[in-house]
């Protein structure tokens, strides 16, 4: 990530209309949402095989997704819960909607993103629209979410490979970093659920096999394990997807990262809106960086997350509303910053759970 | 101006209808381009031994190995994007034009002459906007009725006295040409509004060069690559004057209009934003687009709308596609918008009847490229000739495009003429009739192998202060053995077209 204005582009850059900036933040969030979405299924499903009995429940439970899942289906079985998530285009939240969602995007974008993008889009998105029942049963499942996941990869490269990298590439990161961000919190609530009783003490060895699974659908089983040694303590392994400075899904990388890119637009562009964004990404990491994961567990592991969530939110609505207002600004004026909200404080589980 | 026609630089066609070169092997053995003018086999005789080279090289190909390529090409088009969108209660659904990879040739005179009629037209057409946008003379003098011009539903009154920049209504122009059995170019039809296709004209040759390089190698074709800076030129000169660097953008519906993937090609080829109504707004009768640095001043806009859904202010109060205020920026003379506003009255089928005269009045000149002999069924002598002979006529509404609600009298049915002739009857004003051309015929692979399959030609032409022609063009192709109607909407499909660079 180095410096965005090309030197050799003719004098003043060209402006980067709002509706590409908001398509090309869009684009990226989806496809980030897919790859996890079938990280989930796929680690779902290998939990469910080896005895784990309420893991589709569970999946459901974490997108708060139960009202709209009950009005199609009668029960938590794992070919209801894979069809709504994989094929279901009714459903918002299933990987036929998103892959929808970030094809349109990608439409609108054309103009601007490579031909390889879009022919790589247009054929995963056009194989994902026409799955059929038949494609998701159990025993396929496991193959669908691979070629998925490898099919989120080969954007992800091809993005990296062929986008120009001005405005355009800086909102795309901006998704990216946004998503990741929340994805990891949702991954680590899910297993919250299922991984953390409350009778089991913190720092406990519970279940070794579900955290490395855990790990697994996060792509960070093997770096945890060169760098954490034997430890598999739940807060160590919590800790790693939050804080780890190195691996790139985790909570803290993805903060920092968002970080250097809001700094690029003010920076590179004389994007001066991004100034109040860029606060509260800070107060987002000086709170991460304040607390040890235990810290974090004591006080509330599900609500810590919950609020992560609502903060990147947040972010998201200042971005959109700095960058693509609903009602253009000719002289852009600098609203006054919001309040930040108060850091949960690890003290007190009750006053953490009355800001979410 | 060239003065060529067909009966001076090309051969006779052969009356058998076979050439005299049809190999006894291979896929042009079976080939027959029947009475019709044959672009491939007849161009020349001799054959120029480029096409003949050509023609050789395809002849010597296996039909499965044309037909993997051809199944190649379209899986390529298709996955690229290079497709139009339909719509089903559901989905939006990708189709791409057929493609037919067998290219149309046009030799250098042949082009030069098509050339020089398509300025000639555009220019004759321009001046024609200007004059009836200001002193009318044309109709002072006689020369088209008053009630055609001034009474047309595209004449637009908002146009009146605007000096457009550079005199220039028309920067795009298509001309829909065809080619008789003696292989005449007569214009068919003038397109002047937003005349689509030339993404496909470019795509065409790319395709071409990636399926056939073996069959299209060595031979020197005139290059169509230059066409989206060519278009961004134009705009730029045409931009409101004391603008240094002015904004170009692409003014287009949107995702979900069936040309959509053109509107990214040209956008992109021209280096500018691609823009929808909802990314402009107009401030003190100027035109900005909404940008993450707040609203950026526009200069110059090629848009891919038509005049009803520009402006809900001025126009269609109902359209969500346009922006507020526009036409008043355009008339103040802050934007230029290309094509003109109110172009729609050039290029109507009843005022086409008096191209002939148009360019004799602003010109003094011989039309280089003859129209289709033309009956205006709003004249009685026209409705007269025309009842007498529906069966022998092809009879056009005048305000429909995409080949809709014709009728082609040699192929209808006793009831389809009876019934067409009530319509006729009830408001002769609404069409005008020619006769069945017999459309020139191009090599195309078929089921059984290469049949002959009626093509027409759409020149391109784009006009700044100059006009320039994009070399070829888009020919598009009747898919259906017979059929003459090679709209992308009635099953045509379209074919690479090669100028020869000498």
């Amino acid at each position: 990530m180095t410096i965005t204005v090309d030197p050799i582009a003719t004098f003043p850059p060209q402006p980067l209309l709002s509706r590409y900036a908001e398509c090309s933040m869009w684009l990226a969030r989806y496809m980030e949402r897919i790859e996890n979405l079938a990280r989930i299924i796929d680690i779902t499903e290998t939990f469910v095989r080896s005895g784990a009995t309420d893991g589709w429940k569970a999946i459901i439970q974490i997108n708060a997704d139960e009202e709209r899942f009950f009005k199609a289906h009668r029960k938590y079985s794992a070919e209801q819960v894979i069809s709504f998530y994989v094929i279901e285009r009714d459903n918002p939240t299933s990987i036929a909607a998103l892959a929808h969602a970030a094809r349109e995007n990608a439409r609108s974008l054309r103009p601007i993103i490579s031909v390889e993008m879009w022919a790589q889009l247009n054929v995963f998105t056009n194989f994902i629209r026409d799955l059929k029942i038949n494609d998701i049963r159990p025993g396929e499942i496991s193959t669908l979410c691979t070629k998925i996941k490898e099919e989120c990869q080969t954007h992800t490269g091809i993005t990296e490979g062929t986008l120009y990298r001005d405005q355009v590439s800086v909102f795309y990161n901006i998704g990216r970093f946004l998503e990741r961000a929340d994805q990891i919190t949702r991954l680590i609530d899910i297993k919250y659920h299922t991984l953390l009783p409350s009778e089991a003490g913190v720092g406990s060895e519970v279940d070794i096999s579900q955290w490395s699974a855990l790990l697994r659908s996060a792509a960070g089983y093997h770096a945890y394990r060169r760098v954490m040694a034997g430890d598999i303590r739940p807060s160590s392994i919590i800790g790693f997807l939050l804080k780890s400075a190195a691996f790139p899904r985790s909570l803290t990388t993805n903060l920092r990262l968002l970080h250097n890119s809001l700094t690029q637009l003010r920076r590179d562009y004389r994007l001066l809106a991004s100034s109040n964004i860029l606060e509260r990404v800070e107060h987002l990491s000086a709170v991460l960086e304040s607390q040890t994961a235990t810290q974090i567990i004591v006080s509330g592991l599900h609500e810590f997350c919950d609020w992560i969530q609502s903060e990147l939110q947040q972010v998201q609505n200042e971005i959109a509303q700095a960058f693509w207002p609903t009602e253009p600004v000719v002289a852009k004026t600098l609203s006054p910053m919001p309040p930040l909200e108060p850091f949960p404080a690890f003290s007190s589980q009750t006053q953490t759970q009355s800001q979410t | 101006m060239g003065n060529y026609t067909h009966e001076q630089a090309g051969p006779s066609p052969t009356a058998s209808g076979q050439s005299a070169t049809t190999p006894s092997e291979g896929l042009f053995s079976t080939y027959q381009n029947g009475h019709f003018f044959c672009e491939l086999t007849n161009t020349g005789t001799p054959l120029d031994p480029r096409i003949d080279l050509l023609r050789q090289r395809l002849n010597a190909l296996p039909l499965d190995d044309l037909r993997a390529r051809a199944a190649q090409a379209e899986q390529e088009l298709y996955n690229l994007g290079i497709t139009f969108t339909v719509y089903s209660d559901k989905d939006a659904i990708d189709r791409i034009l057929p493609f037919d990879l067998v290219p149309r040739i046009l030799t250098q005179p042949e082009w030069r002459h098509v050339e020089a009629g398509v300025k000639q037209r555009v220019k004759a057409l321009n001046m024609f906007l200007w004059d009836i946008y200001h002193d009318q003379n044309v109709l002072k003098d006689g020369i088209i009725p008053r009630e055609l011009v001034v009474g047309n539903s595209n004449f637009c009154h908002a146009m009146m006295g605007l000096d457009v920049p550079g005199g220039t209504y028309i920067h795009i122009d298509g001309t829909d040409l065809v080619r008789d059995e003696t292989g005449r170019f007569l214009v068919l039809e003038d397109n002047g509004r937003t005349p689509s296709g030339v993404s496909y004209v470019i795509e065409n040759r790319h395709t071409t060069l990636r399926v056939m390089p073996d069959i299209a190698s060595g031979i020197d074709l005139m290059p169509v690559d230059e066409y989206g800076m060519r278009l961004q030129n134009a705009l730029s000169e045409v931009a409101p004057e004391g603008v240094d660097n002015p904004q170009v953008v692409l003014l287009s519906p949107g995702i979900y209009n069936s040309a959509y993937f053109e509107h990214v090609f040209l956008a992109r080829e021209m280096g500018v934003p691609l823009v929808e109504g909802r990314d402009l707004v107009t401030e003190n009768d100027r035109v900005y687009m909404r940008t993450t640095a707040g609203l950026r001043p526009v200069h110059s806009i090629y848009r891919r709308l038509n005049d009803d859904f520009l402006d809900p202010e001025a126009f269609d109060p109902s359209s969500m596609l346009g922006v507020p205020g526009l036409v008043q920026a355009y008339r103040k003379g802050n934007v230029t918008i290309a094509n003109a506003i109110g172009t729609g009255v050039a290029d109507d089928k009843a005022v086409y009847a008096y191209m002939p005269r148009i360019i004799q009045y602003y010109l003094s000149e011989e039309p280089i490229l003859s129209n289709v002999e033309t009956h205006i069924c709003a004249e009685p002598e026209g409705l007269a000739y025309t009842l007498a002979n529906l069966d022998k006529l092809v009879v056009k509404p005048v305000g429909e495009s995409g080949g809709y609600g014709l009728l082609i009298g040699p192929h209808a049915t006793k009831e389809e003429l009876s019934d067409f002739s009530r319509k006729l009857k009830d408001d002769p004003a609404n069409y005008i009739s020619q006769p069945v051309v017999q459309l020139s015929v191009c090599p195309t692979l078929c089921e059984t192998g290469l049949e002959n399959r009626h093509v027409d030609l759409r020149p391109f032409a784009v006009t700044g202060r100059d006009t320039w022609v994009l070399p070829g063009g888009l020919s598009r192709v009747a898919l259906k053995r017979g059929s003459l109607v090679v709209n992308s909407s009635q099953g045509g499909g379209s074919k690479d077209t090669w100028v020869l660079a000498s």
